[in-house]
C-alpha cells in the first residue's frame, strides 16, 4: 500500500523559523524529558557504554539506534503517506557529509559522549560532560565563524541535493522500507546472538 | 620498519581486544538499566510524536550552536549577526533548544529514580586508562567537543539528527554521515585504548 509521493502533503519545505507557540513549547519539553529519560535508562549517558561501542566491546548503542530506526520508519512513512507529517530530508553533500562525519567521529571518541547523550550524561551527574559541552559550544562557534567560507568551498563538494535511498536505489519507497526493516532486524538478531549484554 | 610494525599493531591489537586488561573492557562495568530494544523502540515511537505534534525530527547538536550564538550575541552582537550560519539559524530559544534542556532533566529524573546518579568527574574506564586527573579528562573531552560540534555542523547533524532521525527517513546524507561517525570514532577509540 505504501507507495506515496505524489498525492501527499508537500514535504520538507524550508519554512521561516516558526515562533514558539505554546504547543511547540509543551511538545519540546515533554518529548525532551522522554528522550533524556530513555537515553539514561538505555545506559547511553555512560562513558564506558559509548566507548565500549567504539571499541566494539559493547553493542548497546547500535542496538538502540537500529531499533529506533526500524520502529521510527514503520511509523513515519505511513503517517507521511496519509499526509499527517512532513518529512525532513537534509541535502546530501558528499564532501561535508564524509569529512564532517569523520571529524565528528574523532571527536566522539575523545569526548566519549555525543551531543544528545552528553546532555543525558550531565543529567545523571557525569560532570565531565560539562567540559565536552563547553567544547561543543566552542566548536559550534568555530563553525559559525567559518560558515561563510565553508559554504562556498567544502559545502559545495559533491552536492547531490535532497536524496533518499529509494531515489538512489531506484526502488519504490515501500520496497525500500521493507528491505531496510528486514535487513536491520537481521543485523539486530545477529548482534544479540554474538554480542549479548547481560546488565 | 617501525612504521610497519606500528601499522600491523594498529590492525591486530583491536582484534585481540578480548585479551586486554579487564579494566579496559566495557563489558566489565555495569550495563544499562533497560533493554536496548525497549529504549530503541521508545525513541522510535517518540520520533512519530515529534514529527506529528511538533513537525520536528529529534536532534541535539543545534542546541550547542544556538547556545554559542546566544553567548556571541552578548559579547559581539553585530559580528554574530553577520555570520552566515546565524543568518539562516538565528540563535534564539527554539524547539531544539528547549528539547535538549528537557533532555538533561529527563536523564536526571531517570538517574535519581533508578538509583543511578553517578556524581563523578572522571569516568572509571577513563581513569583505568589515563588516571584520575580531572584536568586531563577535561582537556580531552573539551577538544573532542570542539571537533564533534564542527563535524556535526559540517555534516548537517549528529548521532540523533542524522544517526536516528535522518536514517529512519532513508536520507542518503544521514547514512553517509553515520558511517563517518563510526569509522572516525572506532579508529580514534582504538588508538586511545589499544596503543
Amino acid at each position: 500500500m505504501i507507495d506515496p509521493g505524489k498525492a501527499v502533503k508537500e514535504s520538507s519545505v524550508a519554512k521561516p523559523p516558526a515562533a514558539l507557540s505554546p504547543k511547540l513549547i509543551v511538545g519540546a519539553l515533554i518529548f525532551g524529558l522522554a528522550f533524556g529519560f530513555l537515553l539514561q535508562k538505555g545506559g547511553v549517558g555512560t562513558y564506558h557504554i559509548l566507548l565500549g561501542q567504539l571499541l566494539l566491546q559493547d553493542w548497546t548503542v547500535v542496538k538502540i539506534m537500529m531499533t529506533a530506526v526500524v520502529v521510527g520508519m514503520v511509523g513515519i512513512f505511513p503517517l507521511h503517506h496519509f499526509a499527517k507529517v512532513n518529512l525532513h530530508i537534509k541535502p546530501t553533500r558528499l564532501g561535508p557529509n564524509i569529512i564532517g562525519g569523520l571529524v565528528f567521529g574523532a571527536g566522539f571518541a575523545l569526548i566519549g559522549y555525543c551531543p544528545g547523550t552528553g546532555a543525558a550524561a550531565l543529567g545523571q551527574g557525569s560532570w565531565d560532560a560539562l567540559f565536552g559541552m563547553a567544547g561543543l559550544v566552542a566548536g559550534s562557534w568555530l563553525y559559525a565563524e567559518l560558515s561563510g567560507r565553508l559554504k562556498n568551498t567544502v559545502e559545495k563538494w559533491g552536492d547531490l541535493g535532497k536524496r533518499t535511498l529509494p531515489d538512489v536505489l531506484h526502488l519504490p519507497r515501500g520496497a525500500t522500507i521493507a528491505i531496510m526493516v528486514v535487513l536491520l532486524t537481521a543485523v539486530l538478531i545477529a548482534l544479540e546472538r554474538f554480542f549479548p549484554r547481560s546488565s | 620498519m617501525k612504521m610497519l610494525t606500528r601499522t600491523a599493531m594498529l590492525v591486530l591489537l583491536p582484534l585481540s581486544a578480548l585479551a586486554a586488561d579487564p579494566a579496559l573492557d566495557a563489558r566489565n562495568y555495569p550495563g544499562p538499566a533497560w533493554s536496548p530494544y525497549i529504549v530503541g523502540a521508545g525513541i522510535g515511537v517518540l520520533s512519530w510524536l515529534t514529527f506529528y505534534f511538533s513537525d520536528k525530527p529529534i536532534g541535539a547538536s543545534s542546541f550547542y550552536a544556538t547556545l554559542a550564538g546566544m553567548i556571541g550575541k552578548i559579547f559581539a552582537r553585530k559580528h554574530t549577526g553577520q555570520l552566515a550560519y546565524f543568518k539562516t539559524e538565528p540563535p534564539v530559544v527554539n524547539w531544539g533548544f528547549l528539547f535538549v534542556i528537557a533532555t538533561i532533566v529527563g536523564a536526571l529524573i531517570a538517574a535519581l529514580t533508578g538509583g543511578e546518579f553517578v556524581n563523578e568527574w572522571v569516568p572509571p574506564m577513563w581513569s583505568a586508562r589515563f588516571g584520575d586527573s580531572i584536568a586531563l579528562r577535561g582537556a580531552v573531552a573539551g577538544a573532542g567537543g570542539v571537533l564533534m560540534a564542527f563535524g556535526a555542523r559540517l555534516a548537517g547533524g549528529c548521532t540523533s539528527g542524522h544517526g536516528i532521525s535522518g536514517t529512519m527517513q532513508l536520507n542518503v546524507a544521514s547514512w553517509i554521515a553515520v558511517a563517518g561517525f563510526f569509522i572516525g570514532g572506532i579508529a580514534v577509540a582504538m588508538l586511545l585504548f589499544h596503543l
